[in-house]
């Protein structure tokens, strides 16, 4: 029995990585802007449509290349057209603006690029590999794809880092975050800054539609996976890049132990159905961590004067 | 990209405009279309609508309509949601100059939500290879047409198969057979004939819901792995089938071992895997891919004219075909009706009754351009599926080739199962049994 379980949590984590991914994109607009960027999970959509359609034509390299001029191109349509008109607006309005960023990219994604379920071929090996098959009876299997995606979000991790705490537009970006206002008072550009940290976040959705796009195809349903990166924020904190990654990591690694090892001792002690926990173990999850921990594992504690 | 732009547009028309339009003139037939060629599911609906739209346009530019009648085509996209198809029906049921002539949901959950509108609307739905797999009764689902197979059809057909290569029923004891499925209204249909199965020949059934719409299946296919069912039944839609079989491939479950029903055995299912899915099975609504005598004159009245909606080489496909042979059967329905109720523009009580009396032979079907396509159906009120036969095809890694001969579902034991499920609905619903008879 050992065996099935280490193996379903390899697996877990692998794409709990995956997931982690799509959150770092919502955290860098989050966290750069004070903006929940409801819109993170069709950009992912939207990015990997290009790559796939451009790829028809092009080289993978002159894909990739082109799909990130779209997306710095779109970032740019969305502060001109949506965002420069609600400087100093609450964030709920904000909030608002990236849900129908989402509704009218799922459309113009679909009628530019086509509904039909396109491949991004990054030359990955689809075999799975087997480990330690003199300890456990098959071996542990691992999928090498999700191996070197996880490796890929681990640079990115890294650089993306680096970027916040180092440079002097990941400080900028920081203070745009804490105050619109106090940020144009010291001189920082703050269309040029929006532009830049949506730029960013639609080159991370690229990688991360890159990542799912060649292991599941690239079709509207990855929108849907993307917003698993809900849950994950809320575990892990919208403020955080670590705590995108830790979240990521507990929600894939919980949703595919709960239904591999809870969903038959369910199915056996209430006679259910069976299955689908996988979908909803990752929500009752973040809404227990919203009852203890509402800022997540790693989020800022926010205290308010009143 | 142009082109398909043009195409959506071109869609856009022919959906409001060409052969529907808001000024529908009295020697027309309405009939409306519940589509998806948006969301989740296009990929697979997109041909079927293709098929569908096309086969009419053939009908008008060949014929002149049916018996002079034109036909007079809307669609309204579904998304594949049960709630936006019963917007769509309530917004499509009274047009036309006599109201829809009958509706394909192309969805089980919105036929099942349509059927109880149906008696009340009188507005016959035909579910072809989908809905409930009791409404073929005739005398309780007097507005429903499963025509050419339900989902106990098909796993019937799947098990006599597997009983087959291995050796007869008798074998089949101590086998494990999963059956991976769309947890939905659609995927759990086959579940009641399987667990008859496999009480009647000692296998053990393994049911593995997922969740629409199916990209998640991970853990899915590492209970497969663990388990290491015999056989593997896949019941899905989308891209939940292609999902699946890449995951297959990544637990190394071989492809030969698995089954799938007929909306999971078209191209859209397979081409994403590339040659991951070469060697896995499905069965056949009757059919497999390929051009037949029909195609030419759909090339002759409408890809020469520039007016189809798909690419000419997607004409050959297994959804774009069955969207073509529903239409069809809707079309040979109302040309039935005609001729007891007149060449005129029908309504769709009177299309029930030209559905439940179609009988095309297979002169007929030959007639129509569907040799080598279709079995010969013949309806009845006791029989509202009209034909129970089907054969397995094989994903050779570029295309589906047909790999076993004919089989028929075993009514000896579907029959049974159909005249209680019925019966409890009926109790259910109160309604009385009995076939109508106009």
């Amino acid at each position: 029995m050992l065996g099935p379980i280490l193996e379903t949590l390899i697996g877990g984590l692998l794409t709990g990585v995956l997931y982690s991914l799509v959150a770092l994109g919502f955290v860098l607009i989050f966290k750069a802007s004070g903006v929940f960027n409801f819109a993170q999970g069709v950009m992912v959509l939207f990015a990997a449509l290009s790559v796939a359609r451009l790829s028809e034509f092009f080289p993978m390299p002159i894909a990739i290349a082109l799909a990130v001029v779209v997306m710095i191109a779109l970032a740019y349509a969305i502060e001109f057209l949506v965002l420069r008109r609600l400087v100093n607006q609450e964030g709920i309005i904000l909030f608002m603006a990236t849900l129908g960023v989402t509704y009218f990219l799922e459309g113009f994604g679909q009628t530019v690029w086509g509904s039909d379920i396109y491949k991004i071929d990054l030359g990955m090996p689809k075999n799975p590999i087997f480990v330690l098959e003199s300890v456990f009876p098959g071996g542990l299997l691992i999928d090498p794809s999700e191996l070197i995606a996880a490796l890929i979000c681990a640079i990115m991790v890294v650089a993306l880092a680096i970027f916040f705490q180092v440079t002097r537009v990941g400080r900028a970006l920081r203070a745009v975050a804490d105050d619109h206002q106090a940020a144009q008072s010291v001189g920082i550009p703050l269309n040029q800054i929006w532009l830049m940290v949506w730029a960013v976040a639609g080159i991370v959705a690229l990688v991360a539609g890159m990542m799912w796009g060649a292991k599941l195809g690239v079709q509207f349903s990855l929108s849907l996976v993307a917003l698993k990166a809900l849950p994950v924020l809320i575990l892990g904190g919208f403020t955080s890049i670590p705590g995108a990654i830790v979240g990521g990591l507990i929600i894939g690694a919980g949703e595919k132990l709960a239904e591999v090892v809870l969903g038959p001792v369910l199915i056996r002690m209430f006679d259910l159905a069976g299955g689908g926990i996988e979908n909803w173990f990752a929500y009752v999850l973040a809404l227990m961590f919203l009852l203890v921990r509402p800022q997540g594992l790693f989020g800022e504690k926010i205290i308010e004067r009143v | 990209m142009i082109r398909k732009i043009a195409g959506i547009a071109a869609a856009s028309v022919l959906a409001g405009g060409t052969l529907g339009g808001p000024a529908l003139a009295q020697n027309e037939q309405f009939i409306p279309h519940l589509v998806y060629r948006t969301g989740a599911y296009a990929p697979n609906g997109i041909p079927f609508a293709n098929g569908v739209a096309d086969y009419y346009r053939l009908v008008n530019a060949r014929d002149g309509g049916i018996n002079g009648v034109t036909i007079s085509y809307e669609e309204c996209d579904t998304g594949y949601a049960t709630d936006r198809g019963v917007e769509c029906y309530e917004r499509l049921k009274k047009k036309g100059p006599t109201g829809a002539a009958y509706f394909l949901p192309l969805s089980t959950g919105i036929t099942f939500a349509l059927t109880e509108k149906a008696p009340i609307d009188k507005i016959p739905i035909i579910s072809m290879g989908y809905g409930r797999s009791e409404s073929r009764d005739g005398a309780v689902f007097q507005w429903n047409f499963p025509l050419l197979g339900t989902y106990w059809t098909a796993a019937d057909i799947i098990i006599q198969h597997i009983a087959k290569t291995e050796g007869g029923f008798d074998k089949l004891k101590g086998k494990k057979i999963a059956l991976v499925y769309h947890d939905s209204p659609y995927g759990k249909e086959p579940i009641a004939l399987l667990q008859k199965r496999a009480q009647m020949h000692g296998f053990e059934t393994l049911l593995l819901p997922v969740t629409h719409p199916g990209v998640e299946q991970k853990a899915t296919w590492l209970q497969i792995r663990q388990n290491r069912p015999d056989y593997v039944l896949l019941w899905g839609w989308g891209v939940m089938n292609s999902t699946a079989i890449k995951e297959a491939v990544a637990v190394a479950y071989p492809r030969g071992k698995m089954y799938g029903v007929w909306w999971s055995g078209a191209e859209p299912d397979v081409r994403p895997a590339e040659g991951g899915a070469t060697g896995y099975h499905a069965v056949t609504l009757q059919h497999t891919a390929g051009q037949f005598k029909v195609h030419e004159d759909l090339k002759k009245y409408v890809y020469d004219k520039g007016n189809g909606n798909a690419k000419w080489e997607e004409t050959d496909e297994i959804l774009y075909i069955r969207g073509m042979i529903n239409a069809m059967l809707g079309v040979e329905s109302i040309r039935t009706a005609q001729a007891k109720f007149g060449k005129k523009p029908l309504t769709g009580e009177q299309v029930r009754w030209g559905i439940e009396n179609l009988d095309l032979s297979a002169a007929r079907i030959k007639d129509l351009g569907f040799e080598g396509v279709l079995k010969p159906i013949k309806v009845s009120c006791a029989d509202h599926e009209g034909a129970r036969t089907g054969r397995i095809q094989t994903w050779d890694g570029k295309n589906w080739k047909i790999t076993s001969d004919w089989y028929v579902a075993d009514d000896n034991v579907i029959a049974p199962m159909v005249k209680d499920a019925a019966t409890k609905y009926a109790a259910e619903k109160k309604i009385a049994p009995g076939c109508l008879t106009n």
